[in-house]
């Protein structure tokens, strides 16, 4: 069943991951917390590229750098999270609409 | 497996280990002072990066040296930009104490979180592996996340850490796809290693442009080029002026040897591709730049388009070096983006300086009329300001004047008659900006009668930073000769 899963599959699977992030950072006009899930789901769509390439090319070095990026990411979620904290205090709301006093 | 394990030569890493190592003992110090000797935790700070500036020129060889299984490069080009590096970071800390304590922000976060910022640029101007460059450009990113937000109380700088935060990772995200993708065409994650796999002709072209076209536009993203400058205005107007003036100095340089490391070391093979990409990045961030900033009124938000504007030079330059008949001509534009890139780093400090300056304690000079009837407050900072407005201009003879001619030749020796012709238009018009500045710092009456309240050491550091502005003008060629060395010996 597995050996029918190409590297072609996974490509496909991630570039839609990926595009599925892209579109909810930009059109989403809602809640920041989402925002911050669109990152992560980009980050581990690219995840998946390398694990897939790692194994396609059976080379452990893209396999390394995965979890790299899962420890950047995981930093990056930490200092989001503490930035959203602090928006929270000072406007009381985490809507995207709010964030429109830097203008021009 | 553990018996191949070979301890890697740390020599060439050493400013890196040294700005480590300092930077956790100022983290442990730091905790045990008070607020009266807050200045101790600046002191050791300035002495980490002037130790760092000393073991790099130490061990200054022009050898191009690679460590850490090919992760790590140690070369002249790597050397010559970390001490200029080093230098900005210095300056930002000089200016920006004045302001810090009139605010009380001049907490232990924010040198600690300079220094690792400063590492992170270390670390990404030294990266020859995608992974190196990844975890140099993230240590810079979150430390300027954090330090955009260091003043929790203002809702604008908060906002501005918010939309940083979303853009950078963002752009973050982009350069990862375009590295997966490099990676699965090569399948190596070496810098070297890629430039030979695309050498021998044995990478899958397609999958390659596909992943070129994200890193394009993760770098532009990173250096604030249209269309992917959105983050630039917002950051520079609502972060503290301090990390403003941290943000639009030295992670240029980074930015820079990022730029670098990757197009013209890497995936040079693939230049036609990435050349019309940055034209038409540069040709974009010249017209948006230079027309957004006339309508501004805010100084930093004005400076910040000016920056777009600056970017987009700095692609053109890189952009020309490409289509050359020999070696010779890709020299020349990569000497020219690196003397732009200096020359400009060089101004903003200045620009970003004199809004410091004017600063003081609740009262923020970040509106153009706050410059009016500088002349009248101070002759010497209006001249100062004065070689900074024309040299960013590009007024003769200022460094930035013979920043601009140089990369317009090397724009013309690649045969964009064309292309020389918009960006000195724009150049012009942008000229509009830098010229009402000065028109209102000599012949406005002053709304603001206040004597300018800045120490002596940043007084003389603004002065020497407008004396230099003026003196590289004039002599031109000292620069650019070691822009050229620094780049003949590491190609």
């Amino acid at each position: 069943m597995l050996a029918t899963l190409s590297l072609s599959h996974y490509l496909i699977l991630s570039a839609i991951l990926f595009a599925i992030s892209i579109v909810g950072i930009f059109l989403n006009r809602k809640n920041l917390i989402v925002l911050l899930m669109a990152i992560e789901l980009m980050l581990l769509s690219v995840n998946m590229n390398f694990v897939a390439f790692s194994h396609y090319l059976n080379d452990l070095a893209g396999q390394l750098m995965v979890f790299f990026i899962l420890t950047v990411a995981a930093a990056e979620a930490g200092i989001g999270l503490a930035i959203l904290v602090v928006l929270f205090r000072s406007l009381s709301s985490i809507h995207v609409d709010d964030l429109d006093s830097l203008k021009g | 497996m553990l018996k191949n394990f070979l301890t890697p030569d740390l020599y060439p890493a050493m400013p890196e280990i040294f700005l480590l190592v300092m930077a956790c003992v100022i983290l442990l110090v730091d905790a045990f002072l008070g607020k009266a000797q807050r200045w101790i935790t600046g002191a050791l700070t300035l002495i980490s990066l002037v130790g760092c500036a000393l073991i790099t020129y130490q061990t200054m060889d022009g050898q191009v040296v690679l460590t850490f299984s090919n992760m790590f490069v140690d070369d002249l080009l790597g050397d010559f930009l970390k001490l200029l590096l080093y230098l900005a970071v210095i300056v930002v800390l000089i200016y920006s104490r004045d302001y810090l304590v009139a605010r009380q922000l001049d907490k232990g976060e924010f040198y600690l979180l300079v220094l690792f910022a400063t590492l992170g640029m270390m670390v990404m101007i030294s990266a020859s592996h995608f992974l190196t460059i990844y975890l140099g450009l993230e240590l810079l990113s979150l430390s300027l996340y954090a330090l955009v937000a260091l003043d929790r109380d203002s809702p604008r700088a908060v906002e501005a850490a918010m939309k940083y935060f979303v853009l950078g990772a963002l752009a973050s995200g982009l350069l990862l796809y375009g590295m997966s993708m490099v990676y699965g065409a090569t399948g190596t994650l070496e810098i070297g290693g890629v430039a030979q796999a695309l050498h021998l002709g044995v990478a899958n072209k397609t999958v390659l442009v596909f992943g070129l076209v994200f890193l394009v536009a993760g770098i532009a993203f990173k250096l604030g080029a249209v269309p992917f400058h959105m983050w630039v205005p917002d950051v520079y107007h609502g972060a503290p002026t301090p990390i403003t003036l941290l943000i639009a100095s030295a992670p240029k340089l980074a930015a820079f040897a990022m730029a670098m490391r990757i197009l013209v070391f890497g995936l040079f093979e693939l230049a036609q591709h990435w050349q019309s990409m940055l034209m038409l990045l540069a040709v974009l961030s010249i017209a948006v730049g230079n027309l957004a900033a006339i309508a501004q009124t805010n100084l930093k938000r004005m400076l910040a388009y000016s920056a777009i504007s600056h970017m987009g030079f700095l692609l053109l330059a890189l952009m020309s070096g490409v289509v050359g008949p020999d070696r010779h001509f890709a020299l020349i534009a990569y000497t020219s983006a690196m003397y732009y890139v200096v020359a400009y780093v060089m101004m903003s400090l200045g620009a970003f300086g004199v809004i410091l300056l004017l600063s003081r304690a609740g009262y923020e000079a970040e509106h153009l009329d706050d410059l009016k009837g500088l002349n009248q407050r101070s002759p010497w900072f209006a001249a100062v300001m004065l070689a900074l407005m024309f040299s960013m201009a590009g007024v003769p003879f200022f460094v930035g004047f013979f920043a601009k001619f140089s990369v317009l030749l090397a724009v013309i020796d690649a045969g964009y008659i064309g292309v020389a012709v918009f960006a000195v238009l724009f150049s012009l018009i942008g000229a509009f900006y830098y010229l009402r500045i000065v028109k209102l710092m000599y012949f406005d009456a002053p709304s603001d009668a206040a004597p300018l309240a800045a120490s002596p050491d940043m007084r003389f550091l603004l002065s020497l930073n407008g004396v230099a502005v003026a003196a590289f003008g004039l002599f031109p060629d000292a620069l650019m000769t070691l822009c050229t060395s620094a780049l003949l010996r590491s190609l």
